[in-house]
């Protein structure tokens, strides 16, 4: 092997193992920064983890939302018409927010099974569902479409928060 | 009336720019390829003609937007006759249809600007890149006009009335951000025209990099000013005091303006000496597939978020379909023209075409992690694993280390010659910038601040010292030796590099400060109660109802001071739009070169108090001001003369 090969091995082979290094690194980092989505059916069920981030979602469930008097804190249920999942809050919640409205909550489970957020999203217009709470509703056969048409008649248990 | 038939006119005007982009697409190629002189000169007036018909089109899609035309779809979902005028005209690329339309007018700007200032090119070489030009503008015409007609009509039972623009979007932010970003994105096609056109041609010399290297340093600084604007306006309209939030819209901006840097650098390498030829083609390659990717994202409706307006499948699979097309036919033609090339130049490992690779790769590991972070959770959710969310701690977690090594080698760039670089000298000429920028760097910290150190801030004030330190050093040291004289004989692209570097330093200093020593508060406050937060004491004053064009607001009076002296009133909105019935918060700012004081209004409770966020963010305006130098200095690097003199002898010859 001439000096001219025998370099540009040694390139090749440090740029392999810059790049293995790199990637490695890369997956390891996502893998501790993913946050996992689970339904309010299944944290109930106790398939969550406790004491990790999670994203939770669902319906802001009617009549739920409780302030605290003098804080921010805040606590309010979020369901997928199976079960339901206490929620709790410090902070300001979105503009979007409101009973009946679909939410995603990034937060941490505690051992008594209540969800302790680190972040409320309520994004996009009234009609806006998150793709993870239409998925949810879509396992029990409702479709986004369905929800609000059922919102619109009245016929759901638990009807929207009355528009301004 | 003419403007009740313009929206059809305007569909004509897309129409007839369509059949000229193909006209442009193919006589020219072929041309070329044929050496048929006539052919190729159809180029220039097909791109004047494409120019001045999008043009036209845009013209009939603000007058209906001017005038409330509601029969058409997209000004009625758009716009409002109680919108002001100004936020009527920028509703135009306000969603999906008509910013498709600013994305198409912009490449037909860019192909008309080539065509006047690269007209002195090799008449072949200017027929290639117009004609590359032309396919990409065919693709996003017929891509406009089959599945996002921004013209269409609902009639004859048109709306009287409008279902207004998103309210995120009515602020003066909308009016330069998208224009901006998309100069930036779209201006990298012609950087990747040039590109194809060198390699179509079989001449892949150090040429084509010198008319290529203006063009993709406008592209980049249109893009760094772009990415500054959406992050300053998102800092004060999401009113959450974030200025990055790694969305995956803010990520599809963020890779072409990395791999972008790292194209704009290898073409200096190439241009120079002639090193990195394959290299520069395939960053160029990259950049623009990149930008299109962006444009996939955030438009395709795979992504929820402000910026995604398509939700029909169709268009995302004709842009991805696109996407597929261009980068495909692209790495087929570099693949079997590239390995033709060599570049038997030969460098040493302490030089700056070294540093210039390591930071290429740099560049170009970070945009694959923001790639991959961005990506990971589509693939996983069409897979159908489940669904994940990438935070941002992977992206803060890999981009520290990162930044820090590309920050240690852009220093060690500018001070070293091309091809060699003794040791000895190297270290002499670094030793005085490490020095001054470790001292600094930490002790600063330690005697300024009311806050204790930490090691994360000492290291991104050292980086930023080394960095300014390290590209000041020619001219100072020039200055010491030849007195005022010295700083004149560089030339305006050194400058360029020097004020783009500083620019750098500049944001690493507000986004180390901001992140380390913010304080942020959520209170809940009444009339005549008052916070301390960060120094300052805020007091609630007033809270009155006041109405607005298309809105009804809330706005609270908070009293700040400071030691007793008052610094400013600030006054947070509530507002709430009535066509849309949409609530929005409407940051109060106390804007200062080292420090912002924000409040933004959260939610009225029970007893009348009002939930409020209140933050201190120091030196916060230095990231966006970094972002400006940056772009300012692409702009000097660009005026250089040595850019514009060739270019003009040559047109002189007779040809």
């Amino acid at each position: 092997m001439n000096a001219v090969r025998k370099r540009r091995l040694m390139i090749v082979l440090g740029l392999v193992a810059l790049v293995a290094v790199t990637v490695t690194l890369m997956l390891f980092a996502l893998r501790q920064n993913i946050n996992l989505f689970y339904s309010p059916e299944q944290i109930v069920g106790q398939e969550a983890p406790t004491g990790r981030q999670i994203r939770a979602g669902g319906i802001v469930e009617k009549g739920s939302v409780d302030r605290n008097q003098d804080s921010l804190v805040v606590t309010f249920t979020v369901t997928d018409f199976k079960a339901r999942v206490p929620v709790r809050f410090d902070g300001i919640l979105p503009d979007l927010f409101r009973e009946g409205q679909g939410i995603v909550v990034i937060g941490t489970l505690d051992a008594s099974g209540t969800l302790d957020a680190s972040q409320v999203l309520a994004k996009h217009d009234e009609n806006y569902m998150p793709k993870e709470v239409a998925d949810v509703l879509d396992k029990e056969g409702l479709s986004p479409e369905d929800y609000r048409a059922a919102r619109a008649e009245g016929k759901l248990s638990y009807p929207e928060a009355d528009r301004p | 009336m003419l403007i009740d038939v313009l929206p059809e006119y305007g569909v004509y005007a897309l129409i007839l720019a369509l059949a000229l982009s193909l006209l442009q697409a193919v006589v020219p190629l072929i041309g070329a390829w044929q050496r048929r002189p006539l052919w190729m000169a159809f180029a220039q007036p097909m791109a004047w003609g494409q120019c001045l018909f999008l043009s036209l089109a845009f013209v009939a899609l603000a007058l209906g937007f001017l005038f409330n035309d509601f029969s058409v779809d997209y000004v009625a979902n758009n716009s409002n006759s109680a919108l002001p005028w100004y936020y009527r005209l920028c509703a135009v690329w306000g969603s999906h249809e008509g910013s498709m339309l600013l994305w198409s007018l912009l490449l037909s700007l860019w192909g008309l600007l080539v065509s006047i200032f690269s007209r002195s090119l090799p008449r072949d070489m200017l027929a290639r890149v117009l004609g590359i030009l032309g396919i990409i503008s065919s693709g996003f015409l017929l891509f406009i006009l089959l599945t996002s007609n921004p013209f269409t009509r609902t009639l004859p039972a048109a709306p009287s009335e409008g279902a207004d623009l998103n309210p995120l979007l009515q602020d003066p932010g909308l009016i330069v951000h998208p224009p901006m970003l998309y100069m930036g994105y779209v201006g990298f096609s012609v950087a990747f025209a040039f590109a194809m056109a060198a390699l179509l041609g079989g001449r892949l010399d150090a040429a084509w990099t010198r008319w290529a290297r203006p063009w993709t340093t406008v592209a980049w600084a249109f893009l760094s000013l772009g990415i500054a604007l959406g992050s300053w306006w998102a800092y004060y309209e999401l009113g959450w005091g974030g200025w990055w939030f790694w969305d995956p819209v803010e990520n599809a901006s963020l890779m072409p303006w990395l791999v972008g840097t790292a194209l704009m650098h290898s073409l200096a390498a190439t241009e120079k000496r002639g090193t990195f030829k394959s290299w520069t083609v395939l960053l160029a390659i990259c950049t623009f597939s990149l930008s299109l990717l962006g444009t996939f994202l955030v438009r395709s409706g795979v992504l929820t978020s402000v910026h995604s307006f398509a939700s029909d499948p169709s268009r995302g699979i004709f842009i991805l379909a696109l996407l597929g097309l261009t980068v495909g036919g692209a790495l087929l033609v570099f693949a079997l023209r590239a390995p033709q090339v060599k570049s038997p130049v030969s460098f040493g490992w302490l030089s700056r075409d070294a540093f210039l690779l390591f930071n290429n790769i740099i560049l170009l590991v970070m945009a694959i992690t923001v790639l991959l972070g961005t990506l990971y959770p589509l693939i996983l959710s069409s897979l159908g694993l489940g669904s994940i969310s990438v935070g941002p701690p992977y992206f803060n977690a890999l981009f520290v280390p990162l930044a820090t090594v590309l920050c240690l080698f852009m220093g060690l760039g500018p001070l070293s010659r091309w091809k060699r670089m003794p040791k000895g000298e190297l270290i002499k000429r670094c030793a005085l910038g490490a020095l001054v920028a470790l001292v600094v760097g930490i002790g600063a910290p330690l005697m300024v601040g009311e806050r204790p150190w930490h090691v994360s801030v000492a290291l991104g004030l050292v980086l930023a010292l080394w960095v300014a330190m390290t590209s000041l050093r020619d001219v100072a040291a020039s200055l010491g030796r030849h007195g005022l004289k010295g700083p004149a004989r560089f030339s305006r692209s050194h400058y360029g590099m020097v004020l783009g570097h500083l620019g750098l330093a500049v944001s690493i200093v507000g986004i180390t400060l901001v992140s380390n020593y913010h304080v942020e508060r959520n209170v809940r406050l009444n009339v005549g109660q008052a916070v301390e937060v960060g120094g300052y004491r805020f007091k609630m004053t007033n809270l009155a109802d006041v109405p607005g064009p298309n809105y009804q607001a809330t706005r609270a009076t908070l009293q700040v001071t400071r030691d007793g002296a008052l610094i400013d009133l600030m006054h947070p909105e509530k507002r709430f739009y009535t066509a849309r019935r949409q609530a929005l918060t409407e940051t109060a700012l106390d804007a200062g070169l080292t420090r912002d004081l924000y409040v933004a209004l959260g939610e009225e409770l029970d007893n009348g108090d009002w939930a409020l966020r209140v933050q201190v963010k120091p030196f916060v305006r230095w990231i966006w001001l970094g972002g400006v130098l940056m772009a300012l200095g692409g702009g000097l690097a660009v005026w250089d003369k040595r850019y514009r003199r060739p270019i003009r002898r040559l047109g002189e010859k007779p040809s």
